[in-house]
């Protein structure tokens, strides 16, 4: 593995497999009395959040302290960034002050490779999503959450999701999660198929390792997994669609959808879901949707990611057994 | 656990057996006899095997104990993964199951069960591991080799061999599980690996 994980499309198959591996045995300590593991005792994390969210910088910092890290949370807002600091002081302010590893989220795509790769700082750099560019962990807890799901908790172990009918719906134009998501489901042998209007498809989608389609009453059939994207309106700057009802009949899920899908097929949404837009209530309460799964998934995920890049000795040579 | 790591590059022409399967399976009767003596009939005894080999053991003892005392007994495994004090020195180690039978630990006597018992530092982490899971009324171990060079103040309550070695040799313990047959050998260190873990 290397020592930053800044793109889903960085993982090979085995680093990927192994991820969700260990992420399987971080999902046992939540059924212990004591849900905490020494592995990063003694070690800082620094949640570094230039952008707003909730569940990520929540679900990074039960990671850490599950695992016994010393965490610094720092948002840009109400920081010396709104006061005009670069990411480069930042930066140097966080090395100066010891930190072992940085969780970045930031506005701009390509923030957290430019902080891996400048030298401002010698630590492990995790993205927790920049711009519209990749969301690697998002993309490992959804993976994650599928082979759970589809394979099973014990059945998954050392299993990747070939062969699994993936459908992702919606803003993938604004969406770092889909972007990750077609990265490490054609890793892991998944089939992703890209649902939305073309309006909401970026350039060059052709060239990415999954089908388009433009129709979703026809992708749900074969489907074992369908995603709904949320429609980002804070990144939207130009009439993308008619109105919010037209997207919504044509590319909501309500239950009518959802009854077109294979008995044994989920229903994922990475959150925060807009209910009446993406998805309907119906959807969102029944059985088959996984949203507060991956919320849970999500820590054992990003345990997994943070004792792998920090929890050794990377320099060390892979001992023999 | 410790002294595997080394002893594949050393399982060469000079590695001799120093038990075969009949004496394993002679040596697991014995120790599940005397646990069930210690124990006053072994009755809320909860094994718990040190990943990877100490599992198997742990299953046959308990197999063993289900023979001796007509009972089932719960049977389980502990990962150290993350409580090993070489854990820094090391690139990130994959980690192993732990399962722990479902009435759980507290109160009970649970005996540790591993391989081979060398420096004793596994045995000290599973004994932290042990305290995030549970109280236990108290713990016991059980190894199948002790072969000395202590390093912490630990001392197994039921061995199957104790095995005199000198630094430069190594022990590596195969069982059928896992290794598809049953010995425990006894092999000398290729000189560049004179240094121990």
């Amino acid at each position: 593995m290397k020592r930053h994980l800044i793109s889903a499309a960085d993982l090979t198959r085995d680093d990927a497999v192994h991820i969700l591996d260990t992420a399987e045995e971080m999902a046992r300590v939540g059924d212990r009395t004591v849900k905490k593991l020494p592995a990063l005792r003694g070690r800082t994390v620094c949640n570094l959040f230039f952008e707003d969210s909730t569940r990520t910088r929540i679900s990074f910092e039960a990671a850490e302290k599950r695992l016994s890290a010393d965490v610094i949370n720092f948002a840009a807002k109400g920081s010396s960034v709104s006061k005009g600091e670069s990411l480069k002081d930042t930066a140097q302010t966080l090395a100066a002050m010891g930190v072992d590893a940085v969780v970045i989220r930031h506005s701009a795509s390509g923030a957290p490779y430019r902080l891996a790769t400048s030298g401002w700082i010698d630590a492990p750099v995790i993205n927790a999503g920049d711009g519209t560019h990749q969301h690697p962990t998002q993309a490992l807890l959804d993976a994650f959450t599928m082979r759970r799901r589809l394979i099973g908790p014990d059945a998954g172990l050392g299993q990747d999701l070939t062969g699994k009918h993936v459908t992702l719906v919606g803003d993938v134009l604004h969406s770092r999660v889909a972007r990750s998501n077609v990265d490490l489901l054609h890793t892991l042998g998944a089939h992703v198929t890209l649902v939305a209007p073309p309006t909401l498809l970026p350039v060059g989608v052709e060239t990415w390792p999954c089908e388009v389609s433009y129709d979703l009453d026809s992708a749900l059939p074969k489907a074992d997994a369908v995603m709904m994207l949320r429609v980002q309106r804070e990144r939207m700057n130009a009439a993308f669609f008619p109105t919010e009802r037209e997207y919504s009949r044509r590319y909501g899920l309500d239950g009518e959808r959802m009854a077109k899908m294979p008995d044994h097929a989920i229903v994922m949404h990475p959150g925060p879901m807009v209910r009446g837009m993406e998805i309907t209530a119906e959807v969102a309460d029944s059985e088959r949707c996984t949203v507060t799964e991956q919320v849970a998934n999500g820590v054992f995920t990003r345990m997994a990611v943070l004792y792998l890049l920090l929890g050794g000795n990377a320099n060390e040579p892979t001992p023999s057994q | 656990m410790d002294t595997n790591s080394s002893a594949s590059a050393a399982q060469g022409a000079d590695a001799r057996a120093v038990l075969e399967a009949q004496d394993i399976a002679r040596v697991l009767t014995r120790i599940a006899h005397e646990i069930v003596e210690r124990a006053k009939g072994a009755e809320d005894v909860v094994l718990l095997g040190i990943p990877t080999r100490g599992v198997y053991l742990a299953r046959r003892i308990a197999d063993k104990l289900e023979e001796i005392t007509g009972r089932k007994i719960p049977v389980g495994s502990l990962d150290i993964t993350m409580y090993r004090d070489d854990l820094r020195l090391q690139p990130p180690r994959a980690l192993a199951r732990t399962e722990i039978p479902g009435d759980g630990i507290d109160g009970r006597l649970v005996v540790l069960v591993d391989d081979v018992l060398f420096s004793g530092r596994s045995v000290r982490a599973a004994l932290d591991a042990l305290n995030d899971i549970g109280r236990p009324r108290a713990v016991q171990l059980a190894v199948l080799v002790d072969r000395g060079h202590r390093e912490l103040p630990i001392r197994a309550d039921y061995v199957g061999k104790n095995l005199p070695t000198s630094l430069r040799e190594t022990v590596k313990v195969q069982l059928a599980e896992e290794d598809g047959r049953d010995t425990v050998l006894l092999g000398t260190k290729p000189a560049s690996q004179g240094q121990r873990q």
